[in-house]
């Protein structure tokens, strides 16, 4: 390896996405606070009209939190170790330069148009796959973008070997693409009616069965390769380089990313058990959801034993702290997962709470966790200032890891709660509870699960102020850190 | 053969791309075909009803109300027959929803009539005190979009075969006839079932509000499938 010695990397368009990580993060997560709350407070629906609706907003909250707030995280901390492990700066090339203008300029285009048209209604309704056909062309011209500035950069790379990181954005930018693309083939009514009906209007390639078949094997494989893939890219190279600890092993990191990449795409199914899709496809999926907590533990374990003869730095360092409980909760959430997965349990749990409180736990705990730690490690470097305050930063590792514990246990009982009572007979047979019974009996769990929310809504505030401190008035630095980021 | 893909990103992404297809071609393929063939007797959904099902979307009702009853008894009690993947053969796209914040939708022509929804829509709280769904109160004042139905079906028929009779063809005029002969006088029978005179007068005049396409399409869900 040549050292970093004397490479001057561009970080102009890194900044620029970790703004838009933190305003992203801000706007999505507190829309996701009040759809939280709406659920325990019906009232809460009505504060902007149509369009403040419970179901106008949550394709909202979800999108906005991945396609804004994920995506940035991740869009920053590729395009910072990108340039750092391929030993290349993008300033080097004059294309290259003007490429990841365009790709920002094109991504604040897509999310102003995807917030506009949700809010309006304008939808395919498949989840994560909401958007329209116009902006499906957009989002693919955006990901080819950054397909080409990937291997632009990987084309004028010094150093040979691709880090393991770069092994992770490669499929994160070849899953997406594909897994995008087959989703949201549709037909623009438009054009096949002669002309008649709103322009945005479309109509899916597949029906009924194979569309939920499709729509499952990209709405599972969108948390592969948005919410894993990319975030192990990023602990990768942010573990070690703000620890300073050596990767454990290598030889697990391999067995650990052909396995992930080999296994996931077959779990999709688990998200269809005792649907009418093929019986075979549902086992197989339970059955390849089980296989995947070996990859999936396999990388958690490679990360935690990476600070091994470290762990002083646990108490030391909130951004270790940050990364350490992202795997930890990866950990959980992997094993959750394919316990949901089993076909008797997938019985009690599918339709109930107990699965967005599994995500959460993936989402809050692990992707959210990490992109914090990431864009706390490298605004030092990018911004060449001191963090703004680790006590902040403490207060608010603290406040969330209460907040995502809140979130959490109070999904899981409303989850088996209302599966329970769906299927609770009297000694007669007869189904015991009505429907609103099964409802109203989850009203305290809403209530602490939107408090959950809120409180992780005030780390993110919190975070949100410590950057923006950071960014501007942090306290100079002559030189770039090695390892641990200085705050005062 | 890992060090040396490691170098060689070109191949690294081939051998990716081959890894991850993998599963899906072997998953969805095999029955792709079977998996489109409807139950005897499928009918489409009538133009006033896909307009409906637009509604269903736009104010997304599945981000809390399932259309998929599994095969448990607990289901079927409760819901009715559980649900067949050839009731699905029309759906585009497929509205199983992941989530059931409020019951399954897939029967519910059978057991709640027109104006049943006409009151719950405006206000579910005075008919289920205890209910969290929204009011969708904004149904009754905006229009339907039936010209945007109208192209969904000439499209399903004309790419996918959908079985429309022939009044589903291309352009304005036929768009136009059809309006006139067959969707508004369905409105009319549904507005015939409902007690706000505001929604008559409306559908009279040759308007058609969006609560008026949402419960022709949730009539629709039940038996009525294949009648
Ligand atoms: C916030 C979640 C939520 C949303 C969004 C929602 N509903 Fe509901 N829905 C419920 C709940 C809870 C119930 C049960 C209580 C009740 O009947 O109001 C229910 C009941 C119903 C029922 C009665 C079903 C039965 O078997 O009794 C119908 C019909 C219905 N909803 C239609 C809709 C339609 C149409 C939409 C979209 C415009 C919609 N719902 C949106 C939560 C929701």
């Amino acid at each position: 390896m040549q050292s970093n010695a004397g490479m001057e990397y561009d970080y102009s368009i890194v900044k620029l996405f970790l703004w838009t990580t933190v305003i992203f993060g801000i706007v999505g997560m507190l829309i996701g606070v009040l759809i939280a709350a709406q659920l325990a407070y019906p009232e809460l629906n009505y504060l902007l009209g149509e369009y403040g609706t419970f179901s106008r907003l949550r394709p909202l909250h979800t999108n906005v939190v991945i396609y804004g707030f994920t995506l940035s995280a991740i869009w920053a901390s590729f395009y910072y170790s990108g340039q750092r492990v391929l030993k290349v700066s993008i300033a080097e090339s004059k294309f290259l330069s003007i490429l990841i203008k365009v790709h920002f300029g094109l991504y604040i285009i897509a999310a102003a148009a995807m917030v506009v048209t949700l809010l309006m209604g304008i939808t395919a309704s498949k989840e994560y796959a909401q958007m329209e056909w116009p902006l499906d062309i957009v989002i693919v011209l955006i990901w080819v973008i950054w397909g080409v500035a990937m291997f632009g950069l990987i084309g004028i790379r010094r150093e040979k070997t691709l880090y393991i990181s770069m092994w992770y954005y490669i499929a994160c930018f070849l899953g997406v693409a594909m897994l995008y693309l087959f989703n949201n083939m549709a037909l623009p009514t438009y054009f096949f009616s002669g002309g008649l009906g709103n322009i945005m209007h479309s109509v899916s390639m597949y029906s009924g069965t194979n569309d939920a078949m499709v729509q499952w094997w990209w709405g599972h494989n969108a948390v592969a390769f948005v919410f894993t893939v990319p975030i192990i890219a990023m602990i990768y190279y942010f573990l070690p380089k703000e620890s300073g600890q050596a990767i454990y092993s290598y030889k697990l990191s391999l067995l650990s990313f052909w396995g992930l990449m080999f296994v996931y795409l077959w779990a999709g199914g688990h998200h269809l058990l005792w649907s009418t899709v093929p019986d075979w496809v549902q086992t197989m999926s339970s059955v390849f959801s089980i296989i995947l907590i070996l990859p999936s533990w396999g990388s958690a374990i490679n990360m935690l034993l990476t600070m091994k003869g470290g762990w002083n730095q646990l108490t030391e360092n909130p951004i270790i702290k940050l990364m350490v409980l992202a795997s930890t909760f990866y950990m959980l959430a992997t094993l959750e997962g394919p316990i949901q997965a089993v076909k008797s349990v997938n019985a009690i749990a599918h339709f109930t709470d107990w699965i967005p409180g599994h995500v959460h736990d993936g989402t809050l705990g692990w992707v959210a966790f990490m992109a914090f730690a990431a864009v706390m490690h490298m605004a030092p470097r990018v911004f060449k200032r001191e963090i703004y305050s680790k006590s902040l930063l403490d207060a608010q590792f603290w406040l969330q890891t209460v907040a995502i514990v809140l979130y959490f246990a109070s999904m899981w009982i409303a989850g088996i709660t209302q599966g329970m009572m769906w299927r609770a007979v009297d000694e007669y047979g007869n189904l015991m509870y009505s429907f609103i019974d099964t409802v109203s009996v989850l009203h305290p769990y809403y209530v602490i699960r939107a408090l959950g929310g809120f409180l992780y809504f005030v780390g993110m505030l919190m975070f949100a102020y410590n950057f923006y401190k950071t960014a501007t008035s942090g306290r100079k630095l002559e030189t770039e850190p090695q390892f641990r980021s200085p705050m005062a | 053969m890992f060090h040396w893909l490691e170098k060689n990103p070109f191949f690294f992404a081939v051998v990716v791309f081959l890894v991850i297809a993998f599963a899906g071609v072997v998953t969805i393929l095999p029955n792709f075909s079977e998996a489109s063939q409807p139950i005897k007797g499928l009918k489409p959904y009538t133009v006033l009803e896909l307009a409906g099902k637009e509604v269903y979307k736009k104010d997304n009702c599945l981000s809390c109300h399932s259309q998929l009853i599994r095969p448990f008894k607990s289901e079927t009690d409760r819901y009715g027959q559980y649900s067949l993947s050839g009731e699905y053969a029309y759906d585009r796209p497929f509205l199983w929803g992941s989530k059931r914040t409020g019951p399954d939708l897939h029967r519910v022509g059978n057991y709640r009539t027109t104006d049943w929804h006409e009151n719950h829509m405006w206000d579910p709280k005075s008919v289920v005190p205890d209910s969290i769904m929204p009011a969708y109160k904004h149904q009754y004042t905006n229009m339907a979009d039936i010209e945007t139905a109208y192209a969904e079906a000439v499209t399903v028929k004309n790419i996918f075969k959908t079985p429309y009779g022939p009044e589903i063809a291309e352009g304005k005029a036929a768009f136009e006839k059809h309006f006139k002969d067959v969707v508004l006088p369905e409105a009319k029978m549904i507005t015939a079932g409902m007690k706000k005179a505001d929604i008559k007068a409306m559908v009279d005049s040759g308007e058609i509000p969006e609560i008026v396409a949402i419960i022709a399409y949730m009539n629709r869900l039940g038996n009525k499938r294949t009648q």
